[in-house]
């Protein structure tokens, strides 16, 4: 049993800490601002990159910009990391039927999930705006963000956990199907379709991210514009499609390319729920796997590779879409 | 003398007297307490003494199981000054290769598998055991205890806690209902389990699903089986890839088992063996008649709700897998954690002997829910007498002991004997695929 | 700004909506539901019957919930939630502060500062969220523990922070800032040029264009964004196990969370309670936030 003053001991020099870092984080950029304030003229250009930029660009060199380089040399090498072995890694890897498995399945999600979330998060922020109990449907929709995997793990078995025809079930969606007189399906073992009862854990999860965003964007368009456009006589689906999605074209591509890259890493679902079994396993639980549970750190690397191979249309997607706009 | 002086003289006898008395009572006190201390510090003197040092330990072991050994760990502290700063997680297996390769090592790690021992080895970064260590290795363990984490000639770990994994349990109630007495044979068991069956009770509880492990209790129904068909030689030459997965020797024991745990008829619908958590397989099966007996580990004794009794005449019990023929004598296959040290402080060759003395065992051993291999751990310390039987034949010298073999396996492996398998349930593979399958690993 | 017309920025105010969005919330809480009266019922009644069928015949138990707050231990020790959502607020809040800091000032120098290579910069950041970070641990934690040898020279010295919670604000921190930039620059990039470069006729630099316009401008963007890298942080487990560790002054509540389950995982009795509680902090953090995002700022580029 914890008492006020053993917390408040054990508490304080944490609190501490806090506050040191906001101090020092402020009082630094505190008199950076007051500073740079006074300077005039051409080189404040290359102050202001150096305090406002290069310390995001070391920090993220540091954590990824150099080990996604070891990651690529270690794809090479062998499983312990003690010799090289050329493409070895990568030919193995395409040649495995449950990788090739997991390959297919990483599309699938990369296709399906980010297109419903974004689709229902741009509904959701534009029926919900303006709307009575906005706050409390936001909140309600928002709330499988702030819970955990290892609460989410539960709240799902709680959802689609088995147990046989003539046994009290323990799953929600099994009591359906008792309710319904369908004979209980093992909704996790029902392959492929197990794997969209996966992506459902996920949209569940994600659809509170792209609505937050979504939402904020929709707030911005300046009243004026509707207002303009209202007195045209749009109303409902009119006025979405033609004022509201143009608007905030850009933030739905922000979010839709988010959720994409999101989906390629993904991992924490499949772990939690099968573990990448019953032909529901994708890349980047198969790479924590072979890293963290076999050892095998080369083949690891080349999945990872892979991984990150499937970024790099998304990221010409966004090139083409959003920095050529802005320049115009 | 003048009367003065006798008067001096009787107040100094009296004064002796009194001073006597006093140092005579502050003898008895001090030397009292000094009994008491050195009762309750004896067994630790051996570990020596030092001034507040820390030593950091690491492991997957959590609550409500830490609780107890660090509530055992106090003593130590008392009588030797060593903090002992525990952290478990159940990420133990991830983070351990990542922090010893990265430069952050626990002072001590207790891994329970074998191949995550050499492979921790390997990184150069583990010490092997001091000679106090060793020396309780050979005093009080099976020698078969010490291979286990000898790498290169060096031993790395004596064994902290153990179980055995040779054991089924089962409803004492339910079998007096059928009418069923404890086997001793295989054709006794399989008799067992025909009349589990005609009484419209699935004989075997099964269930293989732990997460990312999931698929790992039918990998120790392979083993059990290996171990009782083939005998301990060729157990041996299985796991370390001189007998392939594929070989007719092991591909006719993984079929055997097919037709024991592997059937509708037996365990009942195939595909809810692979999603039941290994933990709900017995519990609440076993009780309310469901299924009637469980092949599962020693530890499984916690998964029964709090308060259930164990024994022949209890609640719950257990008896010893049966061998299938008289060839190889009782084999039992056993599993442990082992402590390694990645510092050769002092303090840190003293908790690793710690952890492989009577010291530490035998108060654990009191508190329950935890066997060991540890000879010098009177039998009187568990009270539980399923795991009274357990430590028992675990303590033995003499008996073949095994340690489970996909621990001992390349974790490669290791990983797809566990994900082959759980196919084997769940999508209806051959074992003879699910053999060849893992094997493309080696 | 013009006063709203009655119905202005209303599309969808037919009760067809109100419908779908009360059928999309319901469906949303539903699994949620689940768990809030999961974490009301023995252990016994969990494993043996679906939650639904606690309404039948009510047995309700406040003692999960006393158990998790004030009594289980995490990993050693009977202390309850309460001192590793201390742990868990001091890895998250400077390690939030810290990723929205560098990463709106990044931002705003790659959307508004000119210089050679910005665009390259650019895609490398957006290209650099594909890294699934678990393979950056290895690396980062060599890096921190031992520092940077080059032929014997130190070229970095070893940072002695490992083991503590400013090693876990550094991981976090860089981990999340691609995204974070990247969001970022999405609402700094669409701010009206006309703003920016009327600021600048009046004599404004950088800094104080940053100071007077962009902050307080973006904040609505800042906030929401900070919502989502403080969950994120706060419902992280593996990078905080890897750099500080899982001894009771620095585990985080994710971790006492997963310790709950028991060693072999079957005490969903403590999860279901523990898991509900563990939200309680985020979601605070969500409702004093959320008024940033109906304000209705010049968040979205104005286009003719």
């Amino acid at each position: 049993m914890i008492t006020w003053s053993s917390l408040f001991a054990s508490s304080w020099p944490k609190i501490a800490q806090i506050l040191t870092v906001v101090i020092i984080f402020f009082g630094f950029y505190g008199v950076a601002f007051a500073a740079g304030a006074r300077i005039k003229g051409k080189k404040q250009n290359n102050i202001a990159l150096g305090l406002f930029l290069v310390p995001a660009l070391i920090l993220v060199m540091t954590g990824l910009g150099i080990p996604a380089i070891q990651t690529l040399m270690e794809s090479f090498k062998s499983a312990d990391s003690s010799k090289w072995v050329g493409l070895a890694n990568y030919s193995n890897a395409i040649k495995d039927p449950d990788i090739r498995l997991a390959f297919a399945n990483t599309i699938a999600w990369v296709v399906i999930c980010p297109a419903i979330v974004t689709t229902l998060g741009i509904s959701l922020a534009t029926m919900l705006n303006k709307m009575k109990r906005e706050a409390v449907a936001k909140s309600l929709i928002f709330m499988p963000m702030a819970i955990s995997f290892v609460g989410g793990s539960l709240i799902w078995n709680l959802m689609y956990s088995f147990q046989e025809q003539t046994d009290p079930q323990t799953g929600l969606i099994g009591q359906f199907f008792v309710w319904l007189h369908i004979d209980v399906k093992h909704l996790l073992l029902w392959s492929p379709w197990n794997n969209l009862f996966l992506m459902v854990i996920y949209i569940w999860g994600f659809t509170g991210f792209a609505m937050v965003i979504l939402s904020a964007a929709i707030k911005g368009i300046p009243s004026e514009i509707e207002e303009a456009a209202q007195l045209d006589g749009a109303t409902g689906i009119k006025l979405f499609r033609t004022i509201t999605v143009p608007m905030v074209r850009t933030t739905i591509i922000v979010v839709l390319t988010t959720a994409m890259v999101g989906t390629l890493k993904l991992f924490d679902v499949i772990h939690t729920t099968t573990g990448g079994n019953f032909k529901t396993d994708v890349l980047s639980n198969r790479m924590f796997d072979e890293n963290f549970v076999y050892l095998n750190y080369g083949r690891g690397s080349a999945l990872a590779v892979l991984i990150f191979l499937g970024v790099i249309p998304i990221t010409y997607y966004n090139i083409r879409s959003l920095r050529l706009e802005r320049k115009h | 003398m003048t009367p003065e002086r006798k008067g001096d003289m009787k107040k100094t006898l009296k004064l002796s007297a009194v001073l006597g008395a006093i140092a005579l009572i502050a003898t008895t006190l001090m030397t009292t307490s000094a009994t008491a201390a050195t009762a309750y510090c004896d067994d630790f003197k051996q570990f020596g003494k030092f001034n507040n040092v820390t030593v950091k330990v690491f492991a997957g072991i959590r609550d409500p199981e830490a609780s107890v050994m660090t509530k055992v760990f106090a003593h130590f502290t008392a009588c030797t000054g060593i903090k002992i700063a525990y952290e478990g997680t159940d990420q133990f297996e991830t983070l351990l290769p990542v922090r010893v390769k990265g430069g952050n090592a626990p002072d001590i790690a207790i891994i329970p598998q074998p191949g995550l021992v050499t492979t921790m080895v390997n990184t150069g970064k583990a010490v092997p055991v001091t000679g106090q260590t060793l020396a309780n290795i050979n005093k009080y363990y099976n020698p078969a205890w010490k291979t286990f984490t000898t790498v290169k000639g060096k031993v790395y770990g004596a064994p902290f806690g153990a179980s055995s994994k040779s054991l089924v349990w089962y409803s004492p109630a339910q079998f007096t209902k059928i009418g069923a007495k404890i086997p001793t044979t295989w054709a006794e068991m399989d008799a067992i389990g025909a009349k589990f069956k005609s009484a419209g009770v699935t004989p075997w509880c099964a269930g293989i699903e732990s997460g990312a492990a999931t698929g790992w209790p039918s990998t120790d129904w392979i083993e059990e089986m290996a171990l009782r068909e083939l005998g301990p030689d060729k157990y041996n030459m299985w796991w370390k890839g001189e007998l392939k997965f594929s070989s007719p020797e092991i591909l006719g024991v993984m079929n055997k088992v097919a037709a024991w745990l592997g059937t509708e008829s037996q365990v009942g619908n195939l595909q809810s063996v692979a999603t039941r958590k290994f933990q709900d397989a017995g519990v609440p099966g076993l009780k309310d008649g469901k299924c009637g007996m469980l092949q599962q580990a020693s530890f499984y004794s916690s998964m029964f709700p709090a308060g259930t009794t164990f024994g022949p005449n209890a609640d719950a019990n257990a008896f010893y897998l049966p061998p299938t023929n008289t060839k190889f004598g009782k084999p039992i296959e056993g599993a442990g954690e082992f402590p390694v040290a990645f510092s050769k402080k002092k303090e840190v060759a003293a908790v690793q002997a710690y952890f492989s003395s009577p010291a530490y065992g035998t108060e654990r051993a009191k508190l329950g829910g935890w066997t060991s291999a540890n000879s010098g751990i009177p039998l009187s310390a568990y009270s539980d007498p399923v795991l009274k039987v357990v430590a028992e034949s675990l303590q033995s010298k003499k008996g073949a002991i095994v340690f489970d073999a996909s621990d001992l396996m390349p974790t490669a492996v290791n990983g797809a004997f566990w994900k082959e398998m759980t196919k084997f349930y769940a999508e209806g593979k051959s074992m003879k695929d699910v053999a060849a399958a893992i094997d493309t690993n080696w | 700004m013009a006063t709203k017309a009655p119905g202005a920025n209303r599309p969808f105010t037919s009760p067809i909506a109100s419908l779908v969005v009360t059928v999309i919330a319901v469906l949303w809480t539903v699994p949620t539901f689940g768990l809030v009266v999961t974490s009301f019922r023995k252990k016994e009644d969990i494993v043996s019957s679906g939650w639904w069928n606690a309404f039948k015949n009510p047995a309700f138990t406040f003692d999960n919930f006393r158990a998790v707050l004030f009594e289980s231990g995490g990993t050693v020790g009977e202390q309850g939630m309460i001192p590793f959502a201390v742990n868990s607020l001091a890895i998250t809040i400077p390690a939030v502060l810290l990723s929205v800091g560098f990463g709106l000032m990044a931002a705003y120098a790659l959307a508004w500062i000119p210089f050679r290579f910005s665009d390259q910069v650019f895609y490398g950041l957006f290209a650099l969220q594909g890294v699934p970070l678990q393979l950056s641990l290895l690396p980062l934690l060599t890096f921190f523990a031992t520092g940077v040898q080059l032929f014997g020279q130190t070229i970095f010295p070893q940072l002695h922070i490992v083991g503590t919670l400013a090693a876990v604000w550094l991981p976090h921190t860089m981990f999340g800032l691609p995204l974070v930039i990247y969001l970022l620059h999405n609402f700094v990039s669409a701010l009206p040029r006309e703003l920016l470069e009327a600021a600048r006729i009046d004599g404004a630099n950088h800094f104080d264009v940053f100071r007077r316009i962009i902050l307080p401008l973006s904040l609505p963007a800042v906030a929401s964004i900070a919502i989502f890298q403080f969950l994120w942080i706060w419902n992280d487990l593996l990078v905080a196990l890897v750099f500080a560790g899982g001894t009771d002054d620095v585990a985080p509540l994710t971790l006492h969370l997963a310790n709950l389950g028991g060693s072999l995982g079957s005490h969903w009795e403590n999860v279901a309670p523990a898991a509900l509680v563990s939200i309680i902090i985020p979601l605070i953090v969500f409702f004093s936030l959320q008024r940033y995002f109906v304000r209705g700022l010049l968040a979205g580029s104005v286009k003719s």
